[in-house]
């Protein structure tokens, strides 16, 4: 029954995060185009599912991948779990399951991505085939469980979040000054790309759990950040790719000049 | 591994399942494996996951009917023969409304607001959290409004991406030493989490119109390039509304 309630409420609650859309469309369509829309009828049935799934995905959301997220942090993090017998002298590397999973659960949601897979069979046709469709996949997907790995081990370790981004930052410019310049834009892209709807709340839970359970961490100050590292960490991957590719198929053409 | 290649209207239930089965994978490994303790409320937790599935399905089959569609002949119209300032404020409404709507950031903004009222930086009751939920929504679906113009500005200009992303990144540094420490998170998340569901297919078919339309520009690379300013404006936008706000 407070199933059903939630559902309702947050149905309500739904209406006014669609609206502003619903105006722009019809707005710019009959102010601006002023021409009637095309299959009136199948476009507001479309609206309504949109209202009704997003209220299914919120109140989804709430009942599974939040508390799953933190569930998983909280028994990962359990000193009984890791066999700690004083928990004040924790060190990092005791909470390797943690990182473990971070590493298993970015890597697992990147690589089954279908936004993923279109980009990477355009990177492979911009590339004249330099670039394979598996190659970039893991690459992405490496690049999301390398970020999730070094995001939890802020977490644990609470240095600054700043300091790994800007640093990463640092990387991305001075790659670009050497990766090939068809590959660019798609790396940048990449790592919009690979932050689906269904991990950024498993993923966001994860870090907030962790910060909640790690002592002298605060969920206000360090338990956000994963998502930007999973954000960021592709890009750095996915242009070291297009330059190790670039720098192999270089290297062959060369070779087979001398022969 | 498997090879997807599926019909995009078809089953969509089946694709967010597939979505999902990632995690519940792996998830379910570590429980079996690893943890070997019973996970509290297992049924909550699977209908919870049965939600999401449902939700995300019904929400991607309703986009496909109405939203995009129109969206997209709409984009490319206004990319077409729009005069400049019509089309610069097509852009921005688009980017605003379409973050306003974007599923994962509604969640995580209530996440954070939540989290910011139990470590009293706002008052702890729901109207005080839902306005700053709000208020960051608005904070970021604004930015990426903007962001959306200056990239359509771009495209007509022609300028390269890489300059102005990479001063774009000079503004983040300049603008965290001012921020507090408690928006710093938030505020770099928030720029992977608004490019997502709706944004991203819309805002791509704005730019690649518009690419399309102009002569020497390549609508893969300028089409693509939205996306990347809008991940890049919300981190300084949030951090700024982070000043305002606490």
């Amino acid at each position: 029954m407070s199933v059903l309630l939630g559902l309702l409420h947050t149905g309500l609650g739904t209406v006014l995060d669609i609206l502003p859309i619903v105006l722009i469309i019809f707005g710019f369509q009959f102010l601006y185009l002023k021409r009637p829309l095309p299959n009136l009828k199948k476009v507001l049935l479309g609206f309504a599912y949109v209202l009704v799934g997003l209220a299914f995905f919120l109140e989804g959301l709430e009942l599974a991948l939040f508390p799953l997220g933190k569930t998983m942090a909280t028994q990962l993090t359990d000193p009984g779990f890791l066999g700690i017998a004083n928990p004040d002298e924790v060190h990092w590397s005791d909470y390797h399951w943690v990182y473990a999973f971070a590493f298993a659960i970015g890597f697992a949601t990147t690589v089954a991505e279908p936004a993923l897979l279109a980009v990477a069979i355009k990177a492979n046709e911009v590339s004249g085939g330099t670039i394979s469709i598996w190659g970039l996949r893991t690459a992405v997907a490496l690049g999301v469980a390398l970020g999730l790995v070094l995001g939890t081990w802020r977490i644990v370790t609470g240095y600054p979040l700043h300091w790994f981004i800007i640093s990463g930052y640092a990387i991305v410019v001075v790659q670009t000054v050497f990766a090939p310049r068809t590959i660019i834009a798609l790396a940048y892209d990449s790592g919009g790309v690979t932050t689906s709807t269904v991990t950024v709340p498993l993923v966001a839970a994860l870090g907030l759990g962790l910060a909640s359970t790690i002592p002298g961490r605060s969920p206000l100050v360090d338990g956000f950040g994963l998502i930007a590292f999973a954000s960021l960490f592709p890009m750095l991957t996915v242009m070291a790719h297009a330059q190790i590719a670039h720098w192999r198929s270089k290297r062959k053409s060369s070779r087979s000049l001398e022969n | 591994m498997i090879r997807f290649r599926q019909p995009k209207s078809l089953q969509p239930i089946l694709d967010s399942l597939r979505d999902l089965a990632p995690i519940i994978l792996v998830v379910a490994a570590f429980q079996l494996l690893v943890i070997r303790q019973p996970l509290p409320n297992l049924f909550d937790l699977l209908l919870g996951i049965l939600f999401v599935a449902i939700g995300l399905s019904l929400f991607v089959k309703g986009l496909e009917m109405g939203l995009f569609p129109i969206g997209q002949s709409m984009a490319q119209s206004f990319a077409r023969k729009g005069s400049v300032l019509w089309l610069l404020l097509f852009a921005f409404a688009l980017g605003f409304g379409t973050t306003v709507a974007e599923p994962a950031l509604i969640a995580i903004a209530d996440e954070a607001s939540r989290i910011a009222a139990s470590g009293n930086l706002i008052p702890q009751s729901t109207d005080a959290m839902q306005r700053y939920a709000l208020g960051l929504r608005y904070t970021v679906a604004l930015s990426v409004g903007l962001a959306i113009v200056l990239g359509v500005i771009r495209i007509l200009k022609g300028w390269p991406i890489h300059w102005l992303i990479i001063s774009g990144y000079a503004c983040i540094i300049v603008i965290t030493e001012f921020a507090p420490r408690e928006i710093i998170g938030i505020a770099y998340d928030s720029g992977g989490v608004t490019t997502s569901t709706i944004t991203v297919p819309l805002v791509t078919a704005l730019g690649v119109g518009l690419a399309s339309s102009i002569k020497g520009r390549n609508p893969m690379i300028d089409g693509f390039g939205l996306i990347a300013f809008a991940s890049l404006t919300p981190i300084m936008f949030v951090m700024v509304y982070g000043m305002v706000v606490h």
